[in-house]
């Protein structure tokens, strides 16, 4: 293990700890920012991921960036290992962590009923009436703080705190792909059929991978989500122009 | 295009290439041969560079035939046999696949994974940059899919004439335990778990898949709990979750995950772990990065070297000659698991 020099402050005053080099065997290693979930973790790491990747150092073959650390993955035969570790050294002293949002999307969800089987146990495992949950979860700005599990999943930090649930007791073996879901305080959409032991608030029609559409992927970390409730009756217009490869999650100012 | 036309194949036989890089970032696992040797074998036999897409054959072997002209193709890896119309050919050779002909190519008998080349490689349209199948990605292979009885696999027709060659190689010296570098979450782990890692035998379990090897053998303690927040995954990760037995994260692993790692296989000694079956003992030995960077040049040394090692087939010789003089003894006794034990 070797720790690297890192002189940063949070957005909040307080200090960032020291970033660290995990070796992952002779072709990869870890930079990691901290062991929590934390958007000014996350920051660092996406700052860190796109400085990475601009300076492409030979043997680079990719960078997998997580909640709070950033995997390098290269050719061991090609890299200089020390020349990485130098750079990365010297990158992170002065890292500027990227809040910046790359993107914001806006997810159409049909909530609740055979859209969303869990709405109501969320809502009176609260307190909450279920309108007030699909109001809560409707009006949060989330940030994509990964993507990894399975194509195109997305971690999304950003859930209000008064509907954050604890997961189901039986996981399910299966989800329908565009589920809507909650886990924790974690919240996010299943791009393909699952297994999940989250929670069901919704449906959405909108796929954020599809291996035949162009783009592949809709969203990149560092992307933001908002949640626009619409009317079930909307629903089969939205599949069809899904079907006819149309994005469906709309491209939307912050 | 001449199409090779599948006759009969297990459930998971698939196209593979060196694997799809570039978008683990998005939640999409490499996969790729998990024998990159044996994938570079059938490859340069064929003229092919090591790294192209192949069909990999896992646990069972399969037949084929060619439609619309002949193929030039090879068999290699787990010494798995060839035959055509019922004639068996030397291993590691390539042959031509004549129209009307069958080529049957037998299951892997001293590992689990094999690989059957075509010269040019397949034209099959790649998907994110990869033929490599990955079930869950619903990626590479044919749209998505494995293989099965009645598939068509296009291939380049002006590339399939050419003479037979064989491989006359050594293998590098594979033997003794696995080396591993530890990290990235050794310290989550109790100095005697540590030690008992490394100092105890392990058994492959039939829990052994292409997403990873599950191994039982004494219970690891984590000193630390065994949840982290989910960081990256590589290839030859050993995780170790609650119940303390790791796991060997192979080609079709998750990008990132939640259990500690408790130590890495070093990439040069991963395709002789892929071939190792259910039931083998393993034991692992903690190198320092000098000798896994060594081993790995090494290696990509010896697959660069391979093409200067055919030679064209000698055709007096029959096929019982070349097994009774046995030319590729060495190559099947090292890719054999037993040779391990």
């Amino acid at each position: 293990m070797r720790w690297i020099g890192c002189r940063f402050v949070k957005p909040n005053g307080g200090m960032v700890p020291t970033p660290k080099i995990l070796p992952c065997g002779d072709s990869a290693l870890t930079v990691e920012f901290g062991s929590t979930i934390d958007s000014g973790l996350n920051a660092m790491v996406l700052a860190l991921d796109e400085i990475v990747r601009a300076r492409a150092p030979t043997g680079l073959i990719e960078t997998v960036p997580t909640y709070r650390s950033l995997t390098i993955q290269f050719d061991p035969a090609v890299i200089d290992y020390d020349a990485l570790v130098r750079l990365l050294d010297e990158e992170t002293k002065d890292l500027v962590p990227r809040h910046a949002v790359g993107r914001r999307w806006r997810v159409p969800v049909v909530y609740g009923g055979e859209y969303g089987s869990d709405l109501e146990e969320v809502a009176e495992i609260h307190g909450l009436t279920p309108a007030q949950v699909i109001d809560i979860h409707s009006s949060a700005v989330y940030r994509i703080y990964m993507i990894g599990f399975l194509p195109g999943f997305t971690y999304l930090g950003g859930l209000d705190k008064r509907i954050a649930t604890s997961r189901r007791v039986h996981p399910r073996a299966k989800i329908p792909a565009g589920t809507i879901m909650i886990g924790g305080e974690q919240a996010g959409i299943a791009p393909m059929d699952m297994p999940s032991g989250w929670h069901n608030l919704g449906l959405t029609p909108v796929r954020p991978y599809a291996p035949e559409r162009n783009p592949v992927f809709l969203f990149a970390a560092g992307d933001e989500i908002v949640f626009e409730p619409v009317d079930a009756s909307r629903w089969e217009a939205m599949e069809k122009a899904v079907q006819a490869g149309e994005p469906v999650a709309e491209e939307v100012r912050p | 295009m001449i199409d090779l036309v599948v006759k009969s194949c297990g459930p998971m036989t698939a196209l593979q290439d060196r694997g799809r890089f570039g978008y683990q970032g998005f939640g999409v696992s490499p996969s790729g041969a998990m024998d990159r040797r044996a994938l570079a074998m059938a490859n340069v036999l064929v003229g092919n560079s090591p790294d192209m897409g192949t069909i990999e054959f896992v646990n069972l072997g399969g037949a084929f035939t060619a439609e619309g002209g002949d193929l030039r193709l090879a068999v290699a890896g787990a010494g798995a046999s060839a035959s055509i119309d019922g004639t068996p050919l030397p291993p590691l050779t390539s042959f031509m696949l004549r129209e009307g002909q069958t080529l049957e190519v037998g299951h892997p008998r001293t590992g689990t994974f094999a690989y059957l080349a075509v010269a040019g490689g397949l034209a099959v349209e790649p998907q994110l940059g990869s033929l490599s199948f990955h079930l869950r990605s619903r990626l590479g292979g044919l749209k998505g899919a494995p293989l099965q009885a009645g598939s068509h696999l296009p291939c380049r027709p002006e590339v399939q004439a050419g003479e037979p060659m064989q491989l006359t190689v050594d293998l590098i010296e594979e033997t003794g335990p696995l080396r591993v570098m530890l990290g990235p979450q050794d310290d989550y782990f109790t100095p005697d778990s540590i030690r008992l890692f490394l100092e105890s035998e392990f058994t492959i379990s039939p829990q052994a898949d292409r997403m990873g090897f599950q191994l039982t053998g004494p219970k690891l303690e984590h000193a630390k709990g065994f949840n982290i927040v989910s960081d990256g995954i590589v290839d030859g990760h050993i995780q170790v979750p609650g119940s303390g037995q790791p796991i060997v994260l192979m080609r079709d692993r998750q990008t990132a995950g939640g259990y500690p790692k408790i130590a890495t296989v070093i990439s040069a000694d991963l395709a002789r772990f892929a071939q190792m079956r259910s039931g083998t003992k393993v034991r692992f030995r903690a190198v320092e990065r000098d000798e896994a960077v060594a081993a790995a040049r090494q290696l990509r040394d010896w697959i660069a070297s391979l093409s200067s090692q055919l030679t064209p087939v000698r055709f007096d010789l029959t096929t019982e000659h070349l097994l009774s003089r046995n030319l590729i003894g060495g190559t099947v006794d090292a890719l054999s698991p037993a040779s391990h034990e």
